[in-house]
Parts: structure tokens; C-alpha cells; sequence
């Protein structure tokens, strides 16, 4: 535990992205199964100890700290954990400290009853340090500058592995991941993940910005206003399960039950998840606005009302694995013509494909795009007739070429509270852009502020995820963990030296929340950069 | 006859001595003040007259170019004051120069603590404890979760942290008045005899200590070094200069920052602090509550920090206490 409480604090200092990759795979690479696996679990998506909540650590503090100094000395430290592992009396002759896998094996053992008993004992066998890890471990959120992403990186980056492939297995693998382990680290066969309903990473778009592109090679799709997800299906007969992934590679399949019966064959397919209606694309589009799907993101469970009112359905735009065969080495042109093919065999009540843009040349198209505007449609896609689906973001095979207002993805930084009636929320947003390529080490700089664009049901939200992520306070600002995403739309962005960026954007305003988004995806200081009108 | 301690007066702008018509520690002028050290929130310039350790007058003196009205008292020497109020100057352990102030009047003995520490610090004599009937002390580091590690344990994780990165320098923000001299003494205690680098802010102080007796070693100045020169040292510079333009002269800086309150990750985190150190020239909680105990008087007030938890230790050890408002301290000199 001592190697992971030092790892832990080494991270809480760090600020670089690339000396916590440097740092998680040093510790990753010195460490022994199965500690190695479960610090990766703690630092990547967290683990979970039921019995042991923030309430816990106070009441065990109150019976050994008298509770006015505890409350004085935690508004002070502005963290429960933090606060704890300070004031724990260390005992005269500390028991040897238990290692990472002991650790989580007491915990895990804890219970509502035994916890107060038994977290104590493994408290007094650490240092202060030590404690902070524990208790950090124990309730879950690290909060400590580290995201799922990063973490992976780091693992790939320490056994010289590709990230896009631990993606794909992590998916169907858990902690302590010994099977991942012992392919990266002793090259071992991959784990076999064929049967499970995993996700498979994206192929992700650049925008187009000033590129040409020849209609000869590449295909036009619309940029449908929605969520893009992955519809998975794996396993044989009764096993068969159907899975709904977001962009993150999060699991939302309970939020949207209507689509887990209807796939009636394996499959992992990439589209673009709608609701019924006929806001986009007309009566022909046959899909709601984004505001009607948001309607139901974001839930664990589904009213019958919401399912009648908002139905779902998946616009399909590209297929990965079908029974059995992985397409993704093959052309999009071939892929393209398997997915039509399937088309048939899918339920029309929940599936159809995203149409071809016909146009005769890019000028066509790009008048084309400019009327997408009635419709509501984002704008276009334009995928390279031959390329393979590749996880990630490759230069010269998929374009996003988004219609006007200006649109940037940002990442929330500082939150500040607002005014008058909003003065008991964090309403006023600091955003920024990556300096850089985020998996490289670049920083986020803040670009500009915004504070309007959000409905009252999405402040509450956002404020909730303020006050959970914060990791510093100054005064009535805070500074929030880099992890939620804002598409920014913005009228103009001009030179300027007020903010450390160079830049400034006029009329900025939050056009939606990418809950879905992982922040290593917003955009760059450049993308903004080149959108400068003079 | 006058009810027991009315001649001594905690005033928003300092503790006023009324039979002697004088201030202690006053952060505005006055006719006459004494002051207990030289950080720029107890000793301001512009009084008329100003009795202070000679290290503290010379401190002021550097800063403020106060010769005037200067009038220099040896530690455990004793001034008569008008109004038949004596003055003692005691070591406070604090920085150097750093004195308690014993006033005794009419039978009664008040002690007014200034800032100060209980550990050994090899640029001042330590703190003595003084018995009295009213203990007037500091409290800027006054919570439970305060504890000041042993200061080997800091330098030994600021000599590997150099060591590690043989092509970086380490960038040491340090106080440039008391703790950047007492890093650089503690280092060469620890065996550290490489130059040091300063930021030319640190440069007259570190000299004026020199004077005063204090081995410092081989020091240098950044401005007259090149970026190679300092691969591998460590550079010393006020706090305002870690994250300052000025940094981009060094190579590849390791930020570090010696403070009592690195102890809390959110602080470190807020200055872009990538090694804190937790050093302090204020006492710790356990320090503040040792104190108290020897010291041991009828009553005890508190300035100047977290009144509040000290306050409430007082109450539950059954001491008497309160709380003194007073106005214009920081507690920027940690
Ligand atoms: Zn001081
Ligand atoms: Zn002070």
C-alpha cells in the first residue's frame, strides 16, 4: 500500500499528462499481480465498497476527534478523506501496513455493521498518507487528475501495447484484469472476448476546416443531431445478450430498454441513437430534435410514459462485426454494402440507415450542407470510400463537417456561482481547449465563459457535477476535475491577449452538454485558432 | 486601584501598552512601537520610534530604510518604559531577530509571543518558554491537522528529488525572509554543498544573515548564470516567482515550495506545486498546545490565525482563553 499511497500523492502533484502516464506505468510495471490490477481499477473506473461512505469516515472521526475541532479542521481542508487521514491518531506501533490486495479484500468484507470496526484497524496500519489513499480507494472517486482514458494510456504505454486494443478487452474483463496482465506483461494469448457483449472503440472524424475533398473518393452522410452509441449483441442462444454503449464506452443499456430485444443476430453496429419525430431531416428524416433524446439520457430507469412519448431508435451508419466476421479490416464501401444488405433482416420499428448524400461535386455538396440548416441536421460526414474502421481519430479518413453557428468542444474547467436567482448554483462556466494533442500531454487552456444556453433542468446538473468534481475552491470559484464536455457555439473567435489561450470567442453560449463526450476528444486551441473570420 | 491587566489594550491595529503610551507590533505608525520581528505584517515602517532586537532593526532597516528612531535591545535585556512598564526581549524561535516581549507593570506579567516555533532553526536561538499571567500567542497554523514533519524528512525528499533529475533544477519558493535562509542552512546541515542559486529578491537578505553570523555557503545569482550552469542545483526564489515568467530562464524547473501549509494537497495543488515541502517557522497545533501548557498562565489570547480551534482546545483542557481581533496580519510569512 505504501508504493500505491506514494503513486497516489506523486499524481495529486502532478500536473503534466505525460509525468502521470510516465508515473502510472512506472508503478504498473514494478508492481506485482494481483496489486497492480486492482490500483489499475482504482485509478481507472474506481471500485466499490458499499459499506464504506463519506458518512462513515466522519462518524468514525467524531468518536476519536472532538467534533467541533473535526468540523473546523475539515471546512479548513476542504475534503472528508483528506481531513481524516491527517487527523488519525497514528498508533505508538503501527501493525505492517497491508498491501493493495489486502486491502481490497477487507473492504470488500466490510459490511454496514463491521465497517466501523474493522475500517479503524486498517486505518491504524498506514501513514497519513497512506490513510488518504485508503479512504480515497475506499469511497470510490480518486478525483485525483487521472480518467479512465489516461489510465489505459498509461497502462498501454508501460507494456508497449496499443491503447485501442486494451480498450477493446477491458470492456470484457474485471478487476484485478489478470488476463489483460498477463498478455500485456507476459505475452500471453489475448483475453477472449468474442462471446461478450463488449464495446469496440470508435472511429472518430476530423473536422474539415479548409480541405477539399474529391466526391470520387469519399461517400456524404448527414451528421445526424443525436448520440452516437454502438449496439452490440454477443453470445449463443439463451446467453445472447444486447448491450447499448455511449461514446465513452459507457453501458446505457438500462436507459434505453426498447433496444435490447429487437437485434436478432451478433453484431456490433455504429449509428446515431434518435427519437421519433420529424424535427431533423423533415417528415423524411423522421427524427426529434436532440432536446426530445435528452429527455431520456441520463436515466436508470424508463417510465412506460417516456418509452410511449420519446421512442428510441438507431440510425445506422456502419457495421463492425457481423456473425461472427470482423469487418472492420475491410473498406467502407464493403462494409457499407453488408449493412445494406442486413438492412432487411432489422426490425424497422427500431432500425434504419443513415442515407447517402447524393451530390455532383463538392460545391453541390457544400450547398447541400448549407440548406441543412431548416432541417436541424448538424451537418455532414464524409468518410473516405476505402478506409478500414479504425479506433480513434485518423488524418484523411472520416470529416465532420459541422453547419454554422461556429461549434467548438470544450472542457469545463472553473465554475463559478451565478446571481440573483441563481446565486445558489455554479452557473457561470469557464471553458477551455487542449493546447495540443491531449494524449501527449497538452494542457487545456481557458478559451472563454458562458452562462447561458442550459435549461434549468440541466444547471441542476451541471451544478451537481460541479460540486462533485471539484478539486480546488478560490473563493466563489471552483476548479472541477477536466472531465465534462460543452459543445460551445459562438458567433466569431478573435485574437486576444486577455486570456492565456490568445484567443476570444464573441457571444460563446452553451449549445449542449456532451455528457457523452470524453474530454480528450474536445477540441484543440488550433481547431478554434483556424476558425478566426480575419 | 485599576482593575488587574487594564493597562494592556488588544486594539484592532495592535496591542496598546497605556501606562507607556506604546504598541507592540501596531500595522499602522505610531509614536512608538515594539516590535517582536521583521515580516512585513508585525514590522511596518514610518514610527517614530521602533525598539526591536538589533537583528530586527537591521531587517527594517533593509526594508523599510528605518535608522531612525531606532533604539536596539539585546535578547534577555530589559527596558524601562514610561509609566513604570518594563520590556524584555526573549528568543521566539521564529526568524532571525525574532523576539517574545515580556511586559511587566504593576506586578503583572504579559507575554506577547509575536510569531514563533518550537523547533530548532540553525539561523536563531530557540524559543524560551516564559512563565506569565496573560500568554498572548500566535495561531496561524492552529487545527488539529497541522504537524510539521521533522525537517530532515523534507530536505532528504528535496535532495532525492534532485538527485533523480540530474538535467532539471530544483525551484524552491521560499519566504524571502527567515525560511528561503533557513532551507539553505538546513541543506548544508544535510550535507548539501553545491551553490545555490537565488533570485536576485533573496540576494540582500541572504547577505544580511550572512552578517549576522549565519553560514549559508556558496550562493550565486541566477541572472549571472546560464541555464546549463544550474542543471541539477537548486534555485531559491520568493513564492511569487514560481509560476512567474522569470521561471522560464531555468531549466526545466521542478516546483517546490517550503510551507506549513503544503501539509494541505489542495494548497500545494493551488500554487502548481509539484514537490511540497512542508516547512514552517510557525509552531504546529501540537506545538501551540505544548506552549500553552508550559507556559501555563492565568489566561491566554489568541491572534492572528485559526483563533477558533485553539480557542475551543483551551475549553476543552480548561484553560482560559479568548479570541483578539486584530486587523492587518496575514499569514503570507509561513
Ligand atoms: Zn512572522
Ligand atoms: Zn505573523
Amino acid at each position: 500500500m505504501e508504493e500505491f499511497a506514494a503513486l497516489i500523492d506523486a499524481l495529486v502533484y502532478t500536473r503534466s499528462r505525460n509525468e502521470k502516464l510516465r508515473l502510472i506505468a512506472e508503478y504498473l510495471r514494478a508492481t506485482p499481480d494481483p496489486d497492480r490490477g486492482w490500483a489499475l481499477a482504482a485509478l481507472s473506473d474506481g471500485l466499490d465498497f458499499p459499506a464504506v461512505k463519506s458518512s462513515t469516515i466522519r462518524i468514525l472521526l467524531k468518536d476519536r476527534v472532538d467534533p467541533v475541532l473535526w468540523t473546523l479542521s475539515r471546512d479548513f481542508v476542504g475534503d472528508t478523506a483528506e481531513t481524516a487521514s491527517l487527523l488519525w491518531p497514528t498508533p505508538d506501533t503501527p501493525p505492517a501496513p497491508p498491501s493493495v490486495s489486502e486491502t481490497v479484500e477487507l473492504l470488500s468484507a466490510m459490511n454496514r455493521k463491521t465497517v466501523l470496526e474493522e475500517l479503524p484497524k486498517l486505518l491504524d496500519r498506514l501513514d497519513s498518507s497512506g490513510r488518504y489513499a485508503l479512504l480515497k480507494l475506499a469511497t470510490g472517486g480518486m478525483r485525483i487528475g487521472v480518467s479512465s482514458r489516461l489510465a489505459k494510456t498509461a497502462f498501454a504505454q508501460a507494456f508497449d501495447v496499443r491503447v485501442d486494443q486494451v480498450e477493446e478487452y477491458w470492456h470484457g474483463l474485471a478487476p484485478p484484469y489478470a488476463e489483460l496482465f498477463a498478455w500485456a506483461a507476459e505475452g500471453a494469448d489475448p483475453p477472449d472476448i468474442d462471446n461478450l457483449p463488449t464495446f469496440r472503440p470508435f472511429m472518430l472524424a476530423h473536422p474539415l476546416e479548409e480541405t477539399v475533398v474529391d466526391l470520387k473518393d469519399y461517400a456524404a452522410e448527414w451528421k445526424w443531431d443525436g448520440i452516437r452509441v454502438q449496439l452490440v449483441r454477443a453470445g449463443q442462444g439463451q446467453n445472447a445478450e444486447t448491450r447499448l454503449f455511449s461514446r465513452s464506452g459507457d453501458d446505457i443499456s438500462a436507459t434505453f430498454p426498447e433496444l435490447l430485444e429487437v437485434l436478432p443476430m451478433n453484431a456490433v453496429l455504429d449509428g446515431e441513437l434518435l427519437v421519433r419525430g420529424s424535427t431533423q431531416g423533415g417528415e423524411a428524416g423522421g427524427a426529434a430534435s436532440f432536446n426530445a433524446l435528452q429527455q431520456r439520457l441520463g436515466r436508470k430507469t424508463v417510465s412506460k410514459k417516456m418509452l410511449a412519448e420519446y421512442p428510441a431508435f438507431v440510425r445506422l451508419y456502419d457495421a463492425l462485426l457481423l456473425e461472427g466476421e470482423d469487418l472492420r479490416e475491410l473498406p467502407w464501401t464493403e462494409r457499407r454494402g453488408r449493412l445494406e444488405a442486413l438492412a432487411p433482416r432489422l426490425p424497422a420499428s427500431h432500425f434504419d440507415i443513415s442515407s447517402i448524400v447524393e451530390a455532383a461535386d463538392f460545391e453541390h455538396l457544400a450547398e447541400i450542407r448549407e440548406g441543412s440548416r431548416e432541417d436541424a441536421i448538424e451537418g455532414l460526414m464524409l468518410k473516405r470510400k476505402d478506409s478500414p474502421y479504425i479506433a480513434g481519430r485518423r488524418v484523411g479518413y472520416w470529416y465532420k463537417w459541422k453547419r454554422d453557428p461556429l461549434l467548438v468542444d470544450c472542457v469545463l474547467m472553473y465554475a463559478q456561482r451565478g446571481s440573483g436567482k441563481r446565486s445558489s448554483f455554479f452557473s457561470d462556466y469557464t471553458f477551455g481547449c487542449w493546447d495540443g494533442d491531449p494524449d501527449k500531454g497538452a494542457d487545456l487552456l481557458p478559451v472563454g465563459k458562458a452562462y447561458s444556453g442550459f435549461t434549468d433542468e440541466e444547471l441542476k446538473k451541471i451544478d451537481r457535477h460541479v460540486r462533485q468534481n471539484t478539486i480546488n475552491r478560490f473563493g466563489p470559484v471552483r476548479e472541477t476535475e477536466k472531465t465534462l464536455v460543452f459543445e460551445v457555439a459562438f458567433d466569431s473567435v478573435h485574437e486576444s491577449k486577455r486570456h492565456k489561450s490568445g484567443l476570444a470567442m464573441r457571444f460563446p453560449r452553451i449549445h449542449r452538454i456532451r455528457w457523452d463526450k470524453p474530454p480528450h476528444e474536445a477540441d484543440r486551441i488550433e481547431s478554434l485558432r483556424a476558425l478566426i473570420a480575419d | 486601584m485599576a482593575a488587574p491587566f487594564s493597562w494592556i489594550k488588544p486594539e484592532p491595529h495592535g496591542i496598546y501598552v497605556e501606562p507607556a503610551d506604546c504598541w507592540i507590533d501596531p500595522s499602522r505608525p505610531v509614536d512608538k512601537a515594539l516590535v517582536t520581528h521583521g515580516h512585513a505584517d508585525h514590522a511596518r515602517g514610518g514610527h517614530g520610534e521602533t525598539i526591536a532586537t538589533p537583528e530586527t532593526l537591521a531587517i527594517m532597516d533593509l526594508r523599510y530604510n528605518t535608522r531612525e528612531g531606532a533604539v536596539p535591545v539585546e535578547y534577555g535585556e530589559t527596558i524601562r518604559l514610561k509609566g513604570g512598564v518594563d520590556a524584555t526581549y526573549v528568543p521566539a524561535g521564529h526568524v532571525l531577530g525574532s523576539a517574545q516581549i515580556l511586559l511587566e507593570h504593576a506586578g503583572e506579567r504579559v507575554v506577547v509571543t509575536g510569531d514563533y516555533k518550537r523547533r530548532e532553526d540553525p539561523t536563531c536561538p530557540p524559543f524560551e518558554v516564559v512563565p506569565c499571567d496573560i500568554f498572548i500567542t500566535e495561531a496561524t497554523f492552529g487545527l488539529p491537522v497541522f504537524c510539521h514533519p521533522p525537517i530532515e524528512e523534507e530536505m532528504a525528499k528535496l535532495l532525492d528529488r534532485l538527485a533523480a533529475h540530474p538535467d532539471r533544477c530544483v525551484l524552491v519558493g521560499a519566504y524571502a525572509l527567515g525560511k528561503a535562509q533557513r532551507v539553505i542552512a538546513e541543506l548544508r546541515r544535510a550535507g548539501h554543498h553545491q551553490p545555490i542559486y537565488l533570485h536576485g529578491a533573496m540576494e540582500k537578505m541572504c547577505r544580511l544573515y550572512e552578517e549576522h553570523g549565519v553560514d549559508l555557503g556558496e550562493l550565486r545569482l541566477v541572472a549571472d548564470h546560464s541555464k546549463d550552469d544550474m542543471r541539477g542545483h537548486i534555485v531559491v526564489c520568493p513564492p511569487s516567482a514560481l509560476n512567474d515568467r522569470w521561471s522560464r530562464r531555468l531549466p526545466d524547473p521542478i516546483t517546490a515550495m517550503a510551507s506549513g501549509w503544503m501539509r494541505i494537497r489542495q494548497r500545494a495543488r493551488q500554487r502548481n506545486v509539484e514537490l511540497p515541502l512542508v516547512i514552517s517557522d510557525h509552531a504546529d497545533w501540537g506545538e501551540l498546545t505544548r506552549t500553552i501548557r508550559e507556559v501555563d498562565a492565568h489566561e491566554n489570547w489568541i491572534t492572528h490565525g485559526r483563533e477558533d480551534a485553539l480557542l475551543r482546545w483551551c475549553q476543552l483542557h480548561q484553560r482560559r482563553a479568548r479570541a483578539l481581533a486584530l486587523v492587518g496580519y496575514d499569514d503570507e510569512d509561513d
